[in-house]
């Protein structure tokens, strides 16, 4: 049973790079400026959230820009360690959030999926399945076994979305880019992706489309600030969301 | 649809109240390390695409080694008043280790900011890329062994059974190497100032260290070279490839040094391992 608890999460995001990464600033700072003792800018990311998502749950984070969606959703895949509070998840995570991160644009798309299950922790016979199956749903042809530099965009996301749904993870986190891909293509990853969803214990979406939310979630949790402003069924959510804007 | 059974986190707690931080320092280590395929299938990544289209590759390097023996064996074993069949198979040893160890160097400040990407999207062991950058350096390093073997034939200098002491020394370089890539990758990941400081520190130390010359043209300085860290880790190798073994001395100077190095990166990497992430 995949369980996500989350108890007073906090997380605080630093920004070393404006003013406070370097060597010198922190060294003079501490002698001469007598500046802020950490002197460094933090950005509150997340504030004290409390949730549980069961099994079952298809839950949607909506929210503006910098409200802490993408944020969470790394901190759920265990990316960033909260700063206060504690979160535990129980069920094996499968994280679509940049897929692109760890491609590599010089080997070929065959390569690059025995690379993403090394990634993920397979071993040969699996990565080999695996390949096998993307092949399959990718539809490249000889594309497959050429390196990725040369693909159109196009087959670039062909690509993509074969890797990252082919493995079925129990909690699903995902980035709204994999909902809302372009019709053509969603046409044929829209059944796919239905599978992967619906074999997912736990699926929790970043978006800010609203048609997303309807299409595919039970629950909804509302973020801004850092901070839930909501958290409930999807229409009570969205209703909230749509009335105050 | 293949179920994700291999996995390597079925369950993920944090607390920020009880961090665990020694635990999952070493957690970490050992996740990172049983994924040693990963690390090597990446490394080999590296090294092909670093040199993709060329028609040497890395044996560009090995060429580059041979001139520069070539060329500096001839002026400096002049310039020492040396014979090239005294001075060559020192010079060859030292310039090859040397050069895999500051290469090693220099690439670790990039251990974990080149793999940002990465890091940002999936929480794998942070030991990986540690262990990437420890192997690509180490694959490229290897592409300079053929040469001290080629000088040590052209010069007749045959090392006897001692020679397998080297063994140890090239085990020592490896530890340090991995500890280097763990704390020079977070600390210039924080600090970005620290790998041009790094850089210059190397460049420095190439002169410090006996590599062009030997140590004994100190005279009774030379019994102050273990001070010298880079100098007690090179011995440890050419000692015993060159020398018939190393001084005891410089041997335990090495242990020692791996020791202070192991520690600080392991208390650094424990204490700030959580941090990484933000910092990349």
């Amino acid at each position: 049973m995949a369980v996500i608890e989350a108890k007073g999460l906090c997380l605080d995001f630093p920004y070393y790079h404006i003013g406070a990464r370097s060597l010198k600033k922190r060294l003079m700072g501490k002698s001469r400026l007598h500046t802020d003792p950490s002197n460094r800018i933090v950005v509150t990311a997340l504030r004290n959230l409390t949730f549980r998502i069961g099994t079952g749950d298809r839950v949607a984070l909506v929210g503006p820009n910098g409200a802490g969606k993408t944020t969470l959703l790394r901190t759920l895949a265990g990316v960033y360690e909260p700063v206060a509070g504690s979160l535990t998840v129980t069920g094996q995570i499968g994280a679509l959030i940049d897929v692109a991160a760890g491609m590599d644009t010089e080997s070929t798309g065959r390569e690059n999926v025995r690379l993403r299950g090394l990634y993920r922790g397979l071993d040969d016979a699996a990565c080999d399945r695996l390949a096998e199956e993307v092949a399959e749903f990718a539809g490249l042809g000889d594309f497959f076994d050429v390196p990725i530099r040369t693909y159109s965009a196009g087959m670039g996301v062909r690509l993509a979305f074969a890797m990252a749904t082919a493995m079925q993870p129990q909690v699903l986190l995902m980035d709204e880019w994999f909902l809302a891909g372009d019709a053509a293509f969603m046409a044929k990853a829209e059944e796919r992706l239905a599978r992967l969803v619906g074999g997912a214990d736990i699926m929790v979406v970043a978006t800010h489309d609203f048609a997303v939310v309807r299409r595919w979630c039970n629950r909804a949790i509302r973020l801004e600030g850092g901070v839930i402003l909501a958290d409930g069924p999807v229409e009570d959510v969205l209703g909230g969301l749509e009335a105050t804007a | 649809m293949l179920d994700q059974t291999a996995a390597p986190i079925p369950a993920y707690h944090v607390d920020a109240a009880d961090p665990q931080r020694l635990r999952k320092a070493l957690e970490d280590l050992r996740l990172g390390v049983s994924r040693w395929r990963l690390a090597s299938s990446l490394a080999w990544l590296d090294i092909r695409n670093r040199y993709r289209g060329s028609v040497l590759g890395p044996f560009w390097l090995t060429l580059s080694t041979g001139a520069m023996l070539l060329g500096l064996g001839l002026l400096y074993s002049a310039l020492f008043q040396m014979s090239l069949r005294e001075y060559l198979p020192h010079l060859a040893v030292s310039l090859v280790i040397w050069n895999a160890i500051s290469q090693m160097v220099n690439d670790a400040t990039t251990s974990l900011t080149s793999s940002e990407g990465i890091i940002r999207q999936l929480p794998l062991p942070y030991t990986v890329h540690a262990l990437r950058c420890v192997m690509r350096n180490g694959i490229i390093a290897a592409h300079n062994f053929p040469l001290i073997l080629v000088i040590f034939l052209i010069c007749g200098h045959l090392p006897g059974p001692e020679a397998l002491l080297a063994i140890p020394g090239f085990l020592l370089i490896a530890i340090n190497s991995v500890a280097v890539a763990l704390f020079l990758g977070m600390v210039c990941a924080r600090f970005r100032d620290i790998g041009p400081i790094v850089g210059s520190t190397m460049q420095l130390a190439f002169f410090l260290t006996p590599i062009l010359w030997k140590p004994r043209l100190l005279g009774h300085w030379e019994a102050w070279m273990p001070l010298n860290p880079f100098y007690a880790i090179l011995e440890t190798v050419r000692g015993p490839l060159v020398e018939g073994g190393g001084p005891p001395l410089a041997w335990l100077a090495a242990v020692l040094y791996t020791l202070a190095t192991v520690t600080i990166a392991a208390a650094f990497f424990v204490r700030f391992r959580g941090r990484v992430a933000f910092w990349v």
